[in-house]
């Protein structure tokens, strides 16, 4: 039992994690249709600007955490001002390899600035774990869990109740009809991407924390939060983090309990598993948990 | 007939050209005003370039590919054909299109705001807010439920009640009657003649002709991209022309629908 609840309090940490990425994927493809693999380079850059703010620069941690959300957010209007708004009308196709072009130029930015070492981030969560009863939990994902919960719950707020989350709801409803009421279309993309940078910035942070240091594979792990956003539906954000939770429990039980009673599966078999999960899913409900329902009358 | 004499028209649009994508020319040449205060009618038969028309006056040309070619929209005196949607929106117009096109996944209440977008002051807009709740108390009853779920004749009223939430000077209505049932269109008929009281210009682009003309003071007629007639509303309820191929009476009674067809391109092609 207490193995039980050690692997689901860890499954809850690393499923939070992915949800943070897939939010950002999920809010930039509602506002755009674009489906953006630079997700996962901002990420990365997130990690090692937040380390560049503390370990470099000596900002105290929080407010470093902080100022990479900032610069991540600056980032995601950047690169959509520059690259992505001059693709507005091209096929699918053409949009998505050109966010893998920015995430292939990411990728060689930043072992060429930090090296391909791992940096230590500094984080003040470290390796420290805390005793609950006969339970062991790490600290970091202790903090990992309870940020990406206020994020989720700032999230909520945001779409439900300010001018502009609604005006950004509707316009990933019916972007002419949202034109229609004077809503500002560029303005809502700008914003979308922008939050995507945010959350990356803070997902890569999470996930370079607690001991991981900042390396650039980071990358790599947000790109196994894809599983959480097909399972979620790629156009729901609630979806994203229901999704995000269930792949990184699945992957964290697997963890635990697949070498003792399932051995035979060979080793990092936990890897697998959230694919694995996904592709029952998908023949279940091919849209997702929560992909969009349709709720329009004929 | 409204602003007659020095008045500017809320509405002037003068010889506009539109062309989607590459070369394909909808307007050729389409002019019209709306005088400040009344209510206009635009009637054609589908593809007559109507709603291309709005479009021009809305600003919503970019998002289908198209533009303006030639021509000029002023409204209330501003030129604003090449100006973006917001900023359209801002100066006083707003826009129910076809198919009324509500957010679907949005309660009532948010579809609602989303049209006070460009709204600053919130107590005017709460204002706004009661004024459109009084005029459609179905509405009221549904506030927080999704507007998807809403039938359709409460979908079109929640598009206009979305659209006066911009506290418009001009509206445009496209089709508001289409696909709706017989005492749904008079119910919306009454709405758009109570809206139109309260000092809202409006255009009007409906199929329905009988509907449009019975409440608009000002008719035009399209067709292919040009206005072929124009009128006072009675004038064109009266004309031979426009009963036989939009209201369905012509003085020679009951003829097979082919025989209007081959008629209707006699007389308006050419």
């Amino acid at each position: 039992m207490t193995k039980f609840l050690e692997l689901c309090v860890q499954g809850i940490a690393t499923g939070a994690q992915y949800a943070l990425v897939a939010l950002g994927f999920v809010i930039i493809y509602r506002a755009t249709g674009v489906i953006n693999f630079a997700q996962a380079g901002f990420v990365v850059l997130g990690a090692y600007l937040a380390y560049d703010f503390h370990i470099t620069l000596g900002v105290p941690f929080y407010p470093a955490l902080a100022l990479a959300m900032l610069a991540g957010a600056l980032i995601g209007v950047i690169v959509e001002a520059t690259v992505l708004r001059r693709l507005v009308g091209q096929p699918p196709f053409v949009v998505i390899m050109i966010t893998i072009g920015v995430l292939t130029i990411i990728e060689q930015i930043v072992p060429t600035i930090w090296g391909a070492n791992p940096l230590p981030l500094g984080d003040p969560w470290g390796v420290k774990s805390k005793k609950v009863g006969d339970i062991v939990l790490r600290v970091s994902d202790l903090w990992t869990i309870g940020i990406v919960f206020g994020v989720v719950v700032l999230f909520f707020l945001f779409f439900r109740y300010t001018k502009f989350g609604v005006a950004m709801r509707a316009t990933a409803v019916d972007l002419e009809a949202a034109l229609a009421q004077g809503i500002s279309v560029r303005g809502v993309v700008a914003v979308s991407w922008a939050i995507a940078g945010m959350v990356a910035a803070l997902a890569g942070v999470t996930l370079a924390g607690g001991g991981a240091g900042v390396r650039p594979d980071i990358e790599l792990v947000a790109f196994a939060a894809f599983p959480a956003i097909i399972l979620g539906g790629l156009d729901s954000p609630g979806g994203a983090v229901v999704g995000g939770l269930i792949i990184g429990l699945a992957q964290s039980l697997t963890a635990g309990y697949q070498p003792e009673y399932a051995s035979w599966l060979g080793q990092g078999f936990n890897l697998v598993m959230p694919y694995f999960v996904m592709i029952i899913v998908l023949m279940v409900r091919p849209y997702g948990l929560f992909g969009q329902r349709q709720v329009r009358r004929a | 007939m409204g602003g007659a004499g020095g008045r500017e028209p809320i509405l002037a649009v003068n010889n506009l050209e539109v062309a989607y994508g590459a070369g394909i020319v909808v307007l050729r040449g389409a002019s019209l005003r709306v005088e400040t205060g009344t209510i206009v009618a635009l009637l054609g038969a589908n593809g007559a370039g109507k709603t291309t028309l709005l479009r021009g006056v809305s600003g919503l040309l970019p998002t289908h590919r198209g533009e303006v070619v030639g021509g000029t929209v002023m409204l209330a005196g501003e030129r604003i054909e090449r100006m973006a949607a917001p900023n359209i929106v801002r100066r006083g117009l707003a826009q129910v299109m076809e198919g009324r096109r509500i957010f679907a996944e949005l309660t009532v209440d948010e579809n609602l705001r989303a049209g006070a977008y460009t709204r600053r002051d919130r107590g005017e807009v709460h204002r706004t807010y009661e004024l459109v709740m009084s005029m459609f108390p179905v509405l009221e009853r549904r506030r927080q439920q999704q507007a998807g779920y809403l039938s359709g004749g409460e979908q079109q009223m929640l598009a206009i009640g979305r659209a006066l939430m911009a506290s418009p000077r001009l509206l445009l209505l496209d089709e508001p009657s289409l696909g709706l049932a017989p005492l749904i269109v008079q119910q919306i008929r009454d709405i758009i003649v109570q809206i139109n009281s309260t000092g809202t210009s409006v255009l009007l682009v409906e199929q329905n002709a009988t509907m449009a003309l019975s409440i608009a003071h000002h008719g035009y007629v399209m067709q292919n991209g040009r206005i072929m007639k124009e009128g006072p509303a009675e004038e064109l309820l009266a004309d031979e022309e426009i009963r036989e191929f939009y209201l369905g009476v012509g003085e020679a009674g009951r003829r097979s629908f082919r025989d209007l067809k081959v008629r209707r391109r006699h007389r308006w092609s050419a």
